[in-house]
């Protein structure tokens, strides 16, 4: 199956009309999949035996005609709980991790009929903005194997850039689905906080983590987010009750849709070649019948700095769970209970993670409590006010994901600040909590570019219409890598 | 405001963990780095703004705490996942040096 040229309905209709089996589909998925990922090193662990009795089930059970994913293939990022299957969030301290339950969005997944492929491969608890930081492989990006395919889940959105899955999930704490497919030339959509339950999720940020999807295309991205959403018992901060068909407006058109350009977005630090690519999509949905003016969001230069503290904050706490002593692995030749512990964090954890936990602990320390943390969780309101301004009179807010396309593989491993700018586009949105969605809108030098659609709490649908309409206009999501895919 | 060393040997405990002395400069002078870019949230005023903890306006979800049922296989599963075991149950190291270190 050439997933390059095969949208979602058209897979659906072939298995629906028995010209295509489920059986047939993962096999042939899986085939392909083990020559390209020997290039991209997209996958962590591929659960190939499960997936071809499962969609063989589903075979002998029957497409159901209603349901577009059933039988579908797709890809998880490691740092969601899947069962039976190891779960390592590219972390030595887990790499003999294997779950006993699924994770809430795994529950959906399979009641959905689709089929597990395998586990991606991401930056360490979800931790950067290149994929470097796992513990096991470096994935590249299917565009140019010299370079990053974006974090930190680079596995999953190169698996789909690469045609190696039709879908893939992934999860965005500050950034984590949107940059990765901008990097990688895919659509990426990170929902409103709450609307996927977090359970099961192998939890970084809490109050930042959202699970989102990526596929090829707007209106594939659509009907999967619909599968994935609502309220759950497990997860008190999950919200139910708001609009979850992400499809139905797709065909509006943005007429009359007011769209915000920030300026703060297309300012320094952001490349010549991106702002181009973002401007052009503005002239773009002007032609489309939008209306497309400039506006602000004046603390967002603060929002990196007031990220990296509430992040790693909460992640200092969320990681304490990793002692060693009930899963994971643990340290040999520990005199007693401390060393257990300093000793399997100390080995089990990688150098990044180790920079977060430290930063958060710092942050969260008696004396500093009040000046890093508080003074953060202040200037986050200030941040979240800045969207409600704009969205008082606007629809959406158009701007690039990063400032920059995918840079060379080792290029910015060893400076930590000069990777955490780079997430000053994305880390806004995670810190008020609201929907962005990633989708092809140029190219420089080969390498893709991605636009960022921010909107409302609970707006997915007009995100989605709107990236459909610039879909449609464009040619863009058309383009693919020269390697990867298959016949 | 830099870090000192002894600030990052404080909270590598905190956080249990060790490194040994060149990680320790490593990690003291991107500390200060990072912690310095920190810093420039002090030039927001933030008077009288309440700090936001979470995004969704929700208070207080609960449920009623009733255990659920756990299959025998379940419990099995968990042990699996355990470095060390005996009897059905986690085994973790003596919490001193086998009585040595003892405060007593």
């Amino acid at each position: 199956m050439n997933f390059f040229d095969n949208d979602l309905t058209t897979i659906h209709n072939q298995l629906v009309n028995h010209e295509l089996t489920s059986y047939e589909l993962t096999k042939q998925t899986i085939d392909a999949l083990k020559v390209t990922d020997q290039t991209i090193d997209a996958f962590l662990t591929l659960d190939e035996d499960n997936a071809l009795v499962t969609a063989k089930a589903i075979d002998e059970k029957g497409i159901d005609p209603a349901n577009l994913l059933a039988g579908i293939p797709i890809a998880i990022k490691d740092n969601i709980m899947t069962k039976d299957l190891r779960t390592t969030a590219a972390s030595k301290i887990l790499e003999n991790f294997t779950p006993i339950y699924d994770a809430t969005v795994m529950e959906k997944v399979h009641a959905n009929d689709m089929v597990v492929i395998g586990k991606t491969n991401m930056d360490e608890f979800a931790m950067g903005g290149s994929t470097e930081n796992s513990a096991f492989k470096i994935t590249k990006n299917p565009w140019d194997t010299t370079k990053v395919p974006g974090g930190s889940s680079g596995g999953s959105a190169a698996a789909v850039s690469a045609g190696m899955v039709p879908f893939a999930l992934g999860s965005d704490t500050g950034g984590s689905i949107r940059q990765p497919a901008s990097f990688t030339g895919v659509v990426g959509m990170k929902p409103t906080y709450g609307r996927i339950s977090r359970w099961g999720l192998i939890a970084f940020g809490s109050s930042l983590d959202q699970i989102g999807p990526f596929s090829r295309g707007v209106k594939d991205n659509a009907a999967l987010l619909a599968a994935l959403v609502g309220e759950d018992k497990r997860d008190g901060t999950s919200v139910g009750g708001h609009d979850a068909d992400f499809t139905a407006k797709l065909d509006a058109g943005v007429k009359g849709l007011r769209i915000g350009l920030p300026k703060e977005y297309l300012g320094e630090g952001v490349q010549q070649a991106v702002k181009d690519a973002i401007l052009a999509a503005a002239d773009k949905y002007r032609e489309l019948g939008a209306t497309v003016d400039e506006v602000s969001l004046p603390h967002s230069k603060y929002g990196v700095a007031a990220y990296y503290i509430i992040s790693s904050s909460e992640a200092s706490s969320n990681l304490q769970r990793f002692d060693g002593i009930r899963y994971g692995v643990r340290a040999q030749d520990a005199k007693n209970l401390n060393d257990v512990y300093i000793d399997s964090r100390t080995q089990g954890f990688g150098p990044e993670v180790k920079r977060r936990i430290m930063l958060g602990m710092y942050s969260l320390s008696a004396g500093y409590y009040d000046a890093y943390f508080k003074k953060a969780a202040q200037v986050r309101t200030l941040m979240r006010q800045d969207f409600a301004n704009i969205f008082a009179d606007h629809d959406l807010i158009l701007g690039p994901v990063a400032p920059t396309p995918a840079y060379g593989i080792g290029a910015d491993v060893s400076d930590p600040l000069t990777m955490y700018a780079g997430d000053v586009l994305s880390v806004p949105v995670n810190m008020a909590g609201l929907p962005g969605l990633s989708l092809p809108a140029g190219f420089a030098d080969g390498l893709p570019i991605g636009m960022q659609l921010i909107g409302p709490a609970f707006a997915e649908a007009t995100l989605y219409q709107a990236g459909y309409a610039f879909e449609q206009a464009t040619d863009f999501h058309k383009q693919v890598p020269t390697l990867g895919g298959n016949d | 405001m830099a870090i000192s060393k002894e600030q990052v040997s404080h909270v590598a405990n905190l956080a249990r963990l060790s490194f040994n002395d060149e990680e320790l400069s490593q990690f003291t002078d991107q500390m200060s780095k990072i912690t310095n870019m920190f810093n420039q949230l002090q030039e927001v005023d933030t008077t009288d703004v309440e700090p936001m903890t979470h995004v969704v306006d929700l208070v207080n979800v609960v449920r009623d705490d009733v255990p659920a049922p756990a299959a025998p296989e379940e419990r099995t599963a968990l042990l699996d996942n355990a470095p060390d075991t005996e009897d059905g149950y986690i085994k973790v190291p003596a919490i001193f040096n086998n009585g040595e270190d003892s405060a007593e």
